[in-house]
């Protein structure tokens, strides 16, 4: 069983954690990640900034910005990733857009995340169509590649994903951008429902949630949540990173209420 | 070339290597719906005459081919053609392809109709197809632009379009994109993007040079009935490559015919300061696209420049890419000050004020012209009258206004 695929228990709602490397600096990254790791996050994304972030809202957009600023480059990312490894025992996911992957090398960037200690890639520019390249390195390296599917989805695509995605499937809440929102749709029950009956994987939700009451709702019909801009908008808020600890611990206590 | 290449892009939406559909999943749907509704249209007789008729009445094609006497007499080498592009309604090529996204978006019944603009040329010819259409028009635009471009946020405007300000990045073209594809992907069910280049993910590439080849298929029929041959080549102007691929495409199997696409060079390619892609990037994925990009070595991509807006971009079309790769066409690069120089010698020999984009193509034109015996025909797209340009220009000449 892979690292991803053991988080996943009968009965557990996963937590998961987005954090942009390297943002507002590489120390701080390091420190969050094992405040996440210690606080009932089940997994931590590490997000490799791209100039380009076409998928997300401002919060993520400035913190990528920030990051590259400081000279955030694959390579660091790779290298913040292999010191986290010896630090935390969770699942350590990727998420970057494609253009820095295939400019590293696929086969080469694949490689060096599992040396690395990172159990998987998430892509959010890279639908099942155009994945069969790297997919065919990322399952020699089992390496999982997390897919993703979004409320337009069709059924047809949602049993491309199906058929596709490791690991997990990431359920993009909305139609939308990254960011906190005050609510989560209305559909979202029915979008989970349309999914569940096609696909055996875990299913994670994420884009918009913000507060235990999302994770909650989102939990008691997903089997994680993932969440994002809000811890980001907390490492703003407070340098000693108590909110965002006492945050991740009341995210933990509404999914253990389910 | 085989009948294969007639065929591109393949059902992926690919031009070999080149192209397909790289983004979020949200919008993979939304491709696909309008991947078949283009089709259909395409196949449907009264869609066309629609489109052909207000071609004629509201844009004014056919433009002419004119014979540019005085700028080939005072180069004194080859003929030279304008493709006058300059002439359509709202003056440049983007009303072509921007009317036929139109008519398709008010056929699928979307509501609402987005855009992104660099020099406002496309911004313009969207605002204007939609107040025609009498559909809601938001134009995405970098604050570097608005400042620019002004007159043609004017315009857009007093056309009834919402322009809104882009701050990130660059605030240019490829953040103006990336804003209008943030946009589509929230507002996807009732929302049409209208793509102004060849750039984008499938199958806009190939909607885009469809719109445009009207260009091509006339400046083939117009230089058939003068001169009674084709050709010899064809030069035209690359930001995203969508005027010249309009140009070029329909002439892809006269094979005796050249395409030279001229990209810029801005302060020159030593400089990190300029925006040619096709002939100083290399492979990469930008705004859904695989093609050749303005990248470091770490994959992120390069701020750009250009004295031209319309070219400001670091990416560029997939089918340009290809026709690089099979070696169909030439791309070469010109700088801000050679494009300055291309723009004067218009206004002298021909009364004719160019945009600062093609105004690129006249300087490159010029230099070959200068080679080449009087019975080679080159022609020359003028994608886009110069009005829009005058601050810029009087600006790096130093004269007042």
């Amino acid at each position: 069983m892979s690292r991803i695929a053991s988080v996943f228990r009968p009965g557990y709602k996963a937590l998961i954690a987005y954090l942009t490397v390297g943002y507002p600096t590489l120390e701080t990254t390091y420190e969050v990640a094992s405040i996440l790791a210690n606080n009932g996050c089940d997994m931590i994304e590490l997000g490799i900034p791209f100039s380009d972030p076409l998928a997300d809202g401002a919060t993520i957009q400035k913190a990528s910005y920030q990051a590259l600023q400081q000279g955030i480059t694959p390579q660091v990312c790779l290298e913040a990733a292999r010191k986290l490894r010896r630090k935390i025992a969770v699942p350590l996911v990727f998420m970057s857009y494609y253009n820095p992957i295939l400019s590293f090398g696929l086969e080469a960037f694949c490689q060096a995340s599992v040396k690395a200690g990172i159990d998987g890639l998430i892509i959010p520019d890279l639908p099942p169509e155009e994945g069969a390249e790297l997919e065919a390195t990322t399952r020699k390296l089992n390496l999982d590649l997390i897919y993703l599917l979004a409320p337009t989805s069709t059924e047809e695509r949602i049993s491309l994903v199906a058929e596709k995605s490791q690991g997990f499937i990431y359920l993009v809440s909305l139609t939308g951008v990254t960011g906190a929102r005050q609510s989560l749709p209305p559909e979202l029950e029915e979008f989970v429902r349309r999914v569940r009956q096609r696909a055996h994987q875990p299913l994670c939700i994420g884009f918009g949630v913000s507060n235990p009451e999302q994770a909650r709702r989102a939990a008691r019909i997903a089997d994680g949540v993932i969440v994002g801009s809000r811890l980001i908008q907390l490492i703003e808020q407070d340098a000693t990173f108590s909110s965002l600890k006492s945050f991740a611990l009341s995210l933990r206590q509404a999914l253990n209420l389910i | 070339m085989t009948v294969k290449d007639r065929q591109l892009p393949d059902s992926y939406g690919y031009f070999g290597q080149f192209g397909g559909k790289f983004v979020p999943e949200t919008l993979m749907s939304a491709l696909y719906e309008l991947e078949q509704a283009y089709l259909e249209a395409q196949a449907d007789l009264s869609f066309q005459q629609q489109f052909h008729q207000l071609c004629r009445d509201y844009i004014g094609r056919p433009t002419p081919l004119y014979l540019a006497q005085q700028l080939s007499a005072k180069i004194g080498g080859a003929t030279i053609l304008l493709k006058r592009e300059d002439l359509a309604h709202t003056g440049a090529h983007k009303i072509n392809n921007a009317l036929g996204q139109g008519l398709l978006a008010k056929r699928m019944g979307k509501t609402r109709i987005i855009a992104e603009t660099g020099a406002g040329q496309h911004g313009v010819a969207a605002a204007t197809v939609c107040a025609m259409l009498n559909v809601e028009c938001i134009i995405y635009m970098g604050e570097e632009d608005i400042q620019r471009q002004s007159s043609n946020v004017f315009r857009m405007k007093l056309l009834g379009a919402e322009v809104r300000p882009v701050s990130s990045g660059s605030r240019t073209l490829k953040d103006a994109i990336n804003e209008t594809i943030r946009d589509w992907v929230t507002n996807v069910h009732n929302t049409y993007y209208l793509l102004g280049s060849v750039v984008g993910p499938h199958p806009y590439p190939m909607i885009v040079r469809d719109f445009q080849s009207i260009i091509g298929q006339e400046t083939k029929e117009q230089v058939m009935a003068t001169y009674h041959h084709l050709p010899d080549c064809l030069v035209a102007c690359i930001g995203g490559g969508s005027n010249a691929m309009g140009l070029f495409h329909p002439f892809f199997h006269d094979k005796s015919v050249k395409f030279i696409g001229v990209e810029a060079a801005g302060r020159g390619l030593k400089t990190n300061r300029h925006a040619a892609s096709l002939v100083a990037g290399r492979t990469g994925v930008l705004h859904g696209t695989k093609a050749h990009l303005l990248q470091d070595r770490d994959g992120q991509i390069l701020v750009t420049h250009s004295i031209a807006p319309g070219l400001d971009y670091p990416g560029v079309g997939p089918e340009h890419s290809y026709y690089k790769a099979i070696g169909r066409a030439t791309y070469v690069a010109v700088t801000d000050a050679q494009a300055l120089e291309g723009f004067r010698l218009l206004c002298d020999t021909e009364g004719i004020i160019p945009a600062l984009e093609p105004a690129h193509a006249i300087y490159y034109a010029a230099e070959l012209a200068a080679g080449l015996p009087q019975n080679q025909l080159i022609i020359i797209n003028l994608s886009g009258r110069g009005d829009k340009d005058l601050d810029i220009v009087a600006k790096a000449i130093g004269m007042e206004l």
